[in-house]
């Protein structure tokens, strides 16, 4: 048997202590806590930076370490810094020393990075070793070269290595979201399909559970499956909330691609063990041909300064749309003859379909609306020109010629606000490699007293 | 006709993926389940979403009372065009949809 105890959904979320001090008093064999994915948009990948504050991480992490420290086992974070770029790597790896310090513990670090260098993949490229996933999208050596940050997901394989190190703490890169919990139980001849369906049901936390905000579950791995703990109080695990997670955040609820097979939990049966743990058996793990890892990229793609204004007079709401697409033609030439092509400028009503746009069929205006005015440049001078150029439109923009100058609303001044360099997310691929290793670096540290 | 949100329990979507989107439909029982399975065509689901019904991805799930679809985003997340990062509002399109 091998329990993994799970923090929480991601580092930086929070979670309930006494679950957590609960969990450890089960002695765990392991503690795993996600730092991150794809989830909040390509602006981390594309600058290799956390999404969450470093001091709600650090304050997070040294609770962790704590609890590491009392539980004597290796304590995993996978996917650091939300992108699990090198410099996102880094900069937890920076954070844990301070810890140490702080603390005046020694602890052995193991470091995988899962950065790619963009030359070595056009390369990869060439040689017929990058394939698309669906929806395919078309890629190219320049593409590859113009990513700021590429990044291989690592599955157990990678931190299965980092493990045998005999670190006491793992710090990788960019995992798969199950790689951290699933390494440990399949290195110890747990049932694969178990390992892989378990990660997967835990990786998020409680969310498996009655009580999601709660965070803390233990997982308990064996030979033909798993069982699933909460270990906040007044939390259940019902085989309603287990198998229903499985719909979660997942294109296909019974299938799971992951480094080295897939995944299958279409005949996984979930039996409640009493009123607030289910087990699980029968999922099975497919092995590949091929060892793949999913590739993820994320490069510039223009800059961006947004303004916002705000419109109350009754006619002027009632003939938003009309008033919206009268300024972008008139601004649109007026920054042309300006600036040139290099920019596109969009404005979107706030309180009518600004969420769903062409989509929203039904959408109703009301008393107010906000317009919001998105430019983008090919460069930082460029949108913050065509935004300047934008101002006044919408601050007397009238609807006809004949009729007394209107001023709407302006929350801010400035009312331009900068959003700098925009990214976007390039690749939807895999890479094959030889060897689990080959695109990736491990290599362990000693830090604190 | 009744909109479907009046007779499910829940209608999520989310983002899968920074490509793929994915909008789950709890009905609660199994004559819920069976009135929407029936109701939702997924060419009158593709119709809603403004795609075309070979992008979508159909699960017919029982043993949860959830119907599932699965398809390719319209704009991959967080691009220009984008607006709705984490792909939440797809779910009101389809809770809003009269069904039988």
């Amino acid at each position: 048997m091998t329990r993994i105890l799970i923090p929480n959904g991601a580092l930086g979320l929070g979670f309930d202590k006494a679950a957590l001090a609960r969990g450890v008093a089960r002695k765990p064999d392991l503690i795993a806590v996600d730092g991150g994915s794809t989830d909040s948009g390509p602006h981390y990948l594309g600058t290799g930076t956390s999404k969450y504050s470093r001091g709600s991480v650090k304050t997070e992490w040294k609770e962790l370490i704590e609890a590491r420290a009392q539980a004597a086992v290796p304590l995993v974070i996978g996917t650091a810094g939300t992108c699990g770029a090198d410099s996102a790597v880094d900069w937890l790896v920076d954070i844990t020393r301070e810890i140490a310090a702080e603390r005046g513990e020694r602890l052995k670090l193991a470091v995988l990075k899962s950065g790619q260098d963009g030359a070595a993949m056009a390369e990869a490229l060439a040689a017929g070793r990058i394939t698309p996933l669906s929806p395919a999208r078309d890629i190219s050596a320049e593409l590859l070269m113009s990513c700021s940050n590429i990044v291989a997901l690592a599955g157990a394989e990678q931190i299965q290595a980092a493990l045998a190190t005999g670190a006491d703490i793992v710090i990788a890169g960019r995992t798969t979201d199950t790689a951290i919990i699933s390494a440990l139980p399949l290195a110890n001849g747990c049932h694969p399909g178990g390992a892989w369906h378990g990660a997967k049901i835990g990786e998020c936390g409680a969310l498996a559970t009655t009580n999601p905000n709660s965070g803390t579950i233990l997982i308990e791995f064996d030979a033909e499956g798993f069982v699933i703990t909460p270990m906040a109080e007044h939390t259940r695990a019902t085989p309603y909330t287990v198998s229903a997670h499985m719909l979660y955040e997942n294109s296909d609820p019974y299938v799971l691609y992951e480094p080295g097979g897939y995944l299958d939990v279409t005949r996984a049966t979930y039996t409640s063990l009493d009123d607030r743990r289910v087990r699980v058996t029968g999922s099975e793990w497919v092995p590949s041909d091929r060892y793949t890892v999913k590739l993820e990229g994320a490069r510039r793609a223009g800059f961006q300064t947004v303004s916002l204004a705000l419109v109350r007079e009754p006619r002027y709401v009632e003939n938003i749309r009309a008033w919206c697409d009268d300024i972008v033609a008139k601004c649109t030439e007026q920054a042309r003859a300006c600036v040139g092509e290099g920019f596109s400028l969009e404005l979107r009503i706030i309180g009518a379909d600004a969420t769903l746009g062409p989509l929203d069929s039904k959408a109703r205006i009301g008393s107010e609306v906000g317009v919001l005015g998105i430019v983008t440049g090919e460069t930082e001078a460029i949108s913050g020109e065509v935004a300047k150029i934008l101002n006044p439109y919408l601050l007397h923009h009238p609807l006809t010629e004949q009729e007394p100058m209107p001023t709407f609303a302006f929350p801010f001044s400035p009312t331009e606000m900068s959003r700098g360099a925009i990214h976007e997310f390039c690749l939807n691929h895999v890479l094959e490699l030889d060897g689990p290793m080959d695109a990736f670096r491990l290599s362990t540290i000693e830090i604190g007293a | 006709m009744i909109p479907l949100a009046d007779i499910v329990t829940k209608v999520r979507s989310k983002n899968a993926g920074p490509f793929w989107l994915t909008i789950d439909i709890f009905c609660g029982t199994p004559e819920v389940f069976r009135r929407v399975c029936k109701a939702l065509s997924s060419e009158r689901v593709a119709a809603v979403l403004r795609t075309d019904a070979a992008n979508l991805k159909r699960f017919e799930i029982a043993d949860l009372n959830v119907l599932k679809f699965s398809m390719p985003r319209p704009f991959v997340q967080g691009t220009r065009l984008d607006r709705d990062m984490h792909g939440a509002s797809f779910a009101n399109l389809l809770a809003e949809t009269e069904v039988d």
